[in-house]
């Protein structure tokens, strides 16, 4: 055997008889990244845990095996091994090694980071403390952490979200395994953390000569760094090839509905988006023949529904698991389905150039104080948001992006009262009434600005009272308003409910009994309930998964073309935020550092923050020349930043942009708060057609 | 139940087939559900149940009643019950137990009493005997069980140093045992609730007070200072007013925990986004704390108290017992317990400690009650 | 580390003067006192003590000063000279009766707390390790009893045992000729030989919520993605499990151990009264019974402090185990 790991139908059974991996098949060649794809719920970290025997109770691996070739020539099927036996634990961090989605949460906080690398260091080979930490501080410094020798004994809550990952990346390392297994080890990330850690695993693996397994949910990342990809969908592998073939030629209609829910950032950013219907079913309701059936546009009925399916190899390594490659591939057209029609209408409005604007902030600052001591004297101030000024015109989408801690949250939140701004002010003008400050407004006005403006939340699991019903949740502003019978809010749920996709009889359910994507569907109706005019949508599809990402976001636009909605759209996410909104506004330390249309902003970025976002896009980065990476991380806003906050990341900061702050300046709606914006040329996102470098 | 809908790939909730599928059932209902699975919390909550039942009615539970004495059975121990008995017939189903033989023993000066077979006392159900006032106001002489004719000896429990009937006096102290607890909690609650909740919804330099005033409270060791207060109450004071005055301090003592979860789960729930949603949908601080906040913890705190009356009722049984918390005529379990006040007596009457038994069975009830409770306060995560 | 102590250290202040005065007044503010208990002693007894007698003993005892002039007079002797007032019924300075009583006191309420650690944490750990099984269920119920059992109950009970099975009188922590005997090798292994059954007994409510408090946690922590980080790092898995779970299971455990801390100290009142250990609980009881009020108020005093200087150790302690406080607010 030539891999370095053959599994042959692997089976992973929870309690109950639940098969999670349903005979997975997979090789891992040495000195290859091998991607597995799929949404959550379809096995994947399972399989990876199995892999490694360290399933937690109650799984258990009860079929296949997982061949593993040892150095010696000699071949270990995992599968069979006992999870605690000593050949196992020698497998464990040796020849195999792993790393997480969460290090805060992978990485105990009540050791050193130092403690925890040399300690599997010393489980693997015969070492004294000493000569293991020389080995640890020298590990860090390949991983790239900063000042390694200080960081080997601060303890994980002292390090930043790349730092730790760095950490962990160590610690795995630190055997030389000859596979490592990386479970999206990137998501919880900020984009241009995320570009340097795929960027420090890809030559970690070009100097080791390690098999890599990683396993993620986002096609970008697996442009970026595959070499094969597997795509997986309920326990199973339905696709699997070398990267460009399965990227630019995918076959099964999994992996189609995967890349066409996917924004687009060549050509027309606006393009409409094909979502896969529905959502992936739990393993216990595993719908029998073809698993993906019920969500598939060529399925038909007198086999997908029944048939087991078979892998057929398509050649150049290329497999795919699908009736419509098969021995009846014959009775298939294999034509996708159009593209909605109400999504394709919205994405063709326009707006009237015109127009006065329906919002317009200026100056708004939103401290938070820091206290302590008994008396909560306040010690200091967290500037969240400090002096923004931008406008939302009627009708559009106002897209505002940044790293997590930019403050782009907590505008959405002031706008919408959730704080109170400490100063500046917040005009709100509806054409046919007089505008108003949405900070001095009080009594009838401000009730009616309450109904004006709504708000979206992140989390769909959070902002519904579990112990409402449906109705209630979507009726009550409407009750609190107390303009409307009874029955006239019952009529306009149960409208509501049918606007969002949902069945009206959803009105009597509680919370609980619904997916994530329909929570955010009933989330959505309760923001419409009043006829609201601006929507602010705070990372409104960020946690949930990519086809009902796409789902939702049809949806909104849709809604917004049939209601007239003007949306503020805050996403860390440029992908999303490219094709949802007309307008964007980059934030940067509780700042705003660049405006403009979504095309001015990704096809000529001005400011270099935009700049290193755009390339921090994965799989859309340039393989050639230099690439844009930053360093260091966002700075403390709690303390005073002289001059430019970006400057201290800036690959173009001079000294000058210490010194003065910068304020948002341009012409023609294009605004941008860098002193260099005149001189400097910036690269725009990468349009080449595929996802793919070349 | 979801399934699992293969026309459109969703997860469609409860099909309409269930008719009472998960979808449709509030809070309530799905604690309930969740409680009705913790099996020592179902037995639990029996026992609490029979125990107020019993503090209900103690009159009709007990054979005799309170003022009854006989020196005659001074330290009687318990007689054994016997199902049957064979009177030359076969064996006949006939309940009974045996009357005393007693001999004073000259050497210690003490009576000791043997079983009699020859004096079987038969026992019957709802048997005539002392007359009571049901409920206080319901005129009867019917007790649940006792001897068929009244009078004769019946001392299942044994009898204390006046010859009265230990069973009857256990089922007596369940009444003032299992309310004092109630009353102390109920007392608590108040306190907790409204301080907690200020704690939690002003939050700042009054939290940060009221918080040092709990982990003070908290700190200071609660037995000695329960002594301390209670050894206060002069001996005039009238039993009625003692009772009140003792159940007084166990709360003055009982409402920190309760305060804490009150203003942890204020604090928690205040940046909970459902919360601010409805700040968002224009609901006052009113409505937010009793339609959004107040559903969402009302389970817990439920859970607490349950969880906080058998505190207070072995700190009372442990006062009474020291002779400083409540005393006759009031009859608690640690009241009856001061006859057991050394090791002489109870080496001679071990029975004197079967009021003890009483103390934990209530008490082991209430604590598997509580888990129970805790357990599905919150029935969302499992 | 070191300014999270003294800030610790500092905080505790407020908190001992907080406890002085209502060790003060808690005996004080009620009406009646020790003259007034005597005369009606005295009255008892057939006795009248005359109004001017009862008025010339009050001046004495400086029991006619306003309530915090006695208070001052009281806490300022505590802390400047170390003086907690006389006692009235013993004719004897407080100090000289309290000291050996609360020496005792601590060394049973240590022993109680070491005895509850050794035996409930490995417990604990096997309970939460081997969940549903046999032994986990007995932990379990036997745990749930020890909680209902009154302490003067579980004292009663071992008394009775011990005298009823083995003819023992098992009461105080000294046999007879050692009672008043000065300190020496003997004596302190007669107090072995006597401490070993009212520590058991203090220690059964302590050792059963604690059993509870490590099981529960440590459910909690085993399935935590650092447990399965470790495994697959090849970490065997007894020392996989003492090193991560275990260890994060003992930090709220540890800051829970103040509130045994409390109980035992202040369940030991009672234990000693029932079982007439020479530790302060007995002497509290009486003092309070004859109204001899700095009595009292030292004793209450006193036993505060210990409970408020062992808060401090668990806090330190926590601070040590927990780097998260320990930079945190540090």
């Amino acid at each position: 055997m030539d891999n370095l790991i053959e599994i042959r139908d692997l089976r992973v059974t929870f309690a109950g008889a639940i098969d999670v991996v349903n005979g997975l098949d997979l090789d891992i060649a040495p000195g290859k990244t091998l991607c597995l794809v799929g949404e959550s719920g379809c096995g994947k970290s399972v399989t990876a845990k199995a892999i490694l025997q360290v399933i937690d109770h109650p799984g258990r691996v009860s079929g296949g095996s997982i061949n593993l070739r040892q150095p010696d020539g000699s071949v270990l099927d995992i599968a069979k091994t006992k999870p605690t036996s000593p050949v196992m634990q020698h497998v464990r961090g040796g020849d195999i090694a792993m790393i997480h989605q969460e290090p805060m949460s992978f990485l105990s906080p009540l050791y050193t980071i130092g403690n925890q690398i040399s300690e599997a260091l010393m489980l693997h080979r015969k070492v004294g403390e000493k000569a293991a930490r020389a080995e640890g501080i020298r590990m860090l410094e390949e991983v790239g952490m900063p000042d390694p020798a200080r960081r080997y004994d601060s303890y994980t809550f002292q390090l930043s979200g790349g730092q730790r990952q760095r950490a962990m990346i160590a610690m795995a390392l630190i055997n030389k395994p000859r596979l490592l297994i990386a479970d999206e080890p990137t998501t919880a990330l900020d984009v241009t953390t995320q570009a340097n850690i795929l960027d420090l695993l890809a030559r970690l693996q070009r100097d080791t000569g390690m098999g890599v397994l990683f396993i993620t949910h986002d096609l970008g990342v697996v442009a970026e760094i595959a070499d094969e990809v597997a795509v997986m969908y309920l326990g199973k592998i339905v696709e699997r090839g070398p990267v460009r073939e399965v990227l630019e030629h995918p076959k099964h209609p999994y992996t189609r509905g995967l890349l066409a829910s996917m924004p687009r950032l060549d050509g027309d950013f606006k393009a409409s988006l094909q979502a896969i219907r529905g959502m992936v079913p739990p393993p216990a309701l595993r719908p029998a023949g073809c698993p993906f059936h019920p969500r598939c546009d060529w399925a038909r009925a007198d086999m997908c529904g029944h048939v087991q399916v078979l892998e057929t190899e398509l050649g150049h390594d290329h497999m795919v698991a699908c009736h419509a490659y098969g021995p009846q591939a014959h009775k298939f057209d294999r034509v996708d389905r159009p593209v909605a029609a109400a999504a394709a209408a919205a994405a063709v409005k326009v707006r009237e150039e015109s127009a006065a604007p329906l919002l317009s902030v200026r100056d708004i600052k939103k401290h938070f104080p820091i206290r302590s001591g008994f008396f909560q004297r306040q010690t200091g101030a967290v500037r969240a948001v400090d002096a923004v000024s931008l406008d939302i015109f009627p009708g559009e989408t106002l897209g505002l992006v940044g790293e997590s801690g930019c403050g782009k949250s907590t505008l959405g939140q002031t706008i919408v009262g959730l704080h109170r701004a400490d100063s500046g002010s917040m005009r709100f003008a509806e054409d046919d009434r007089p505008a108003v400050d949405l900070l001095a407004a009080r009594g009838a006005e401000a009730r009616r600005l309450r109904t004006d403006i709504r708000m979206i939340f992140q989390d769909p699991t959070g902002s519904l009272n579990p112990r409402m019903r449906v109705r209630n949740i979507i009726g009550e502003v409407l009750q609190v308003e107390g303009q409307l019978s009874d029955a006239e809010i019952e009529a306009r749920v149960q409208a509501l409910l049918a606007k969002v996709g949902l069945s009206p009889d959803y009105a009597q359910r509680y919370p609980h009994a619904f997916s994530g994507g329909q929570r955010q569907r009933i989330a959505i109706a309760r923001a419409l309930a009043s006829d609201p005019r601006l929507v602010i949508a705070d990372e409104a599809v960020s946690a949930l998964d990519v086809s009902v990402q796409t789902q939702i976001i049809n949806m909104m636009k849709a809604l917004q073309a049939e209601m007239g909605l003007t949306y503020l759209f805050v996403s860390h996410d440029l992908g999303v935020i490219a094709n949802i909104s007309d307008r964007v506004a980059v934030m940067y330390a509780g700042r705003i550092v660049e405006l403009g249309s979504t095309e001015e902003i990704f096809r000529n970025p001005q400011h270099p923050y935009t700049e290193a976002l755009l390339a921090a896009i994965p799989g859309r980065g340039e393989s050639a020349g230099g690439r844009i990476r930053l360093g260091g991380h966002v700075p403390d806003v709690a303390g005073r930043i002289e001059g430019c906050a970006f400057a201290d990341r800036c690959p173009y900061a001079l000294e000058a942009c210490r010194q003065v702050r910068p304020e948002l300046k341009g012409a023609g709606g294009h605004l941008d708060a860098c002193i260099r914006s005149e001189e400097l040329h910036l690269r725009p996102v990468a349009s080449n057609e595929t996802l793919v470098p070349a | 139940m979801s399934t699992f809908d293969e026309t459109t790939g969703q997860v469609a909730p409860a099909a309409k087939t269930h008719q009472r599928g998960r979808g449709f059932d509030g809070h309530w209902a799905l604690v309930w559900q969740k409680f009705l699975r913790h099996r020592l919390g179902v037995a639990g909550g029996v026992v609490v149940i029979l125990a107020y039942v019993v503090a209900a009615i103690p009159e009709f539970l007990a054979p005799v009643t309170l003022e009854a004495y006989n020196p005659a059975y001074s330290y009687a121990p318990p007689q054994t019950l016997h199902l049957g008995r064979d009177e030359g017939e076969g064996w006949q189903f006939r309940p009974h137990v045996n009357a005393y033989k007693s001999e004073i023993d000259y050497n210690s000066g003490r009576r000791t009493f043997v079983d009699d077979e020859s004096q079987p006392v038969d026992l019957g159900l709802f048997v005539e005997g002392e007359s009571y006032n049901l409920f206080g106001f319901i005129p009867t002489n019917r007790h649940l069980f006792g001897p068929v004719i009244e009078g004769q000896p019946f001392f299942l429990f044994g009898a204390d140093r006046l010859g009265r009937d230990i069973l009857s006096r256990t089922i007596y102290g369940t009444r003032i045992s299992m309310t004092i607890g109630l009353i102390g909690v109920a007392l608590s609650l108040v306190f907790g609730i409204l301080i907690g909740g200020i704690s939690g919804l002003f939050g700042g330099v009054t939290d940060n007070v009221i918080q040092r005033l709990i982990e003070f409270i908290q700190s200071v060791p609660a037995i000695p200072l329960w002594i301390g207060l209670a050894a206060a109450i002069p001996a005039s004071v009238p039993p009625l007013q003692v009772y009140f005055l003792i159940t007084i301090i166990l709360s003055v003592l009982g409402w920190t925990s309760l305060a804490r979860v009150v203003r942890g789960r204020f604090l928690a729930m205040r940046n909970e986004d459902f919360v601010k949603a409805a700040r968002l949908d224009g609901c006052g601080p009113v409505r937010i704390i009793f339609r959004h906040m107040l559903p969402s913890f009302l389970s817990h705190i439920i859970a607490t108290v349950s969880l906080a009356i058998p505190g207070m009722i072995l700190a009372e049984t442990a006062l009474s017992y020291l002779g400083i918390g409540l005393r006759t005529p009031i009859v608690s379990w640690g009241v009856l317990l001061q006859e057991a006040q050394n090791v002489r007596t109870i080496a001679s009457a071990p029975w004197l400690l079967l009021p003890g038994a009483a103390v934990v069975v209530a008490v082991l009830a209430l604590n598997f009650l509580g888990d129970g409770l805790r357990d599905a306060a919150d029935p969302y995560s499992d | 580390m070191g300014s999270f102590m003294i800030r610790r250290i500092i905080y505790a202040i407020p908190a001992l003067i907080a406890v002085s005065l209502i060790s003060f007044l808690v005996i004080a503010i009620p009406p009646g006192d020790y003259v007034t208990r005597l005369a009606e002693m005295s009255a008892a007894a057939g006795d009248v003590m005359p109004m001017a007698e009862q008025e010339a003993m009050r001046k004495a005892y400086g029991l006619d000063l306003p309530l915090m002039v006695q208070y001052w007079n009281w806490i300022s002797g505590v802390v400047l000279r170390g003086d907690f007032g006389y006692s009235f019924s013993f004719n004897l300075p407080v100090k000289d009766v309290i000291w050996p009583r609360l020496g005792l006191t601590i060394v049973l309420s240590v022993a109680s707390l070491l005895f509850i650690w050794v035996v409930a944490i490995p417990i604990g750990i096997f309970s939460a390790v081997k969940r549903y099984s046999a032994g986990d269920y007995l932990a379990t119920f036997l745990g749930f009893l020890g909680l209902a059992i009154p302490n003067f109950l579980l004292a009663l009970a071992a008394m009775y045992i011990a005298f009823a099975w083995f003819g023992v009188n098992v009461g105080g922590l000294f046999s007879p000729q050692y009672v008043e005997a000065p300190w020496s090798w003997e004596r302190v292994l007669d107090l072995l030989g006597h401490l070993w059954l009212p520590m058991i007994v203090l220690g059964t409510a302590g050792t059963a919520s604690v059993i509870r408090v490590i099981r529960a946690n440590l459910l909690d922590e085993l399935h935590k993605p650092y447990v399965t980080a470790a495994r697959a790092k090849g970490k065997g898995e007894f020392s996989l499990l003492m090193k991560y779970p275990v260890r994060h299971a003992l930090n709220p455990f540890v800051s829970g151990q103040n509130d045994i801390f409390v109980d035992i100290v202040s369940g030991g009142t009672i234990v000693a009264i029932v079982m007439g250990l020479q530790t302060t609980g007995p002497l509290l009881l009486d003092a309070l019974r004859t109204q001899d009020m700095y009595m009292a108020s030292s004793f209450i005093l006193m036993l505060s402090v210990l409970v408020v200087i062992g808060t401090l150790l668990s806090d330190l302690l926590l601070a040590w185990l927990d780097p998260r406080i320990r930079y945190q607010q540090g």
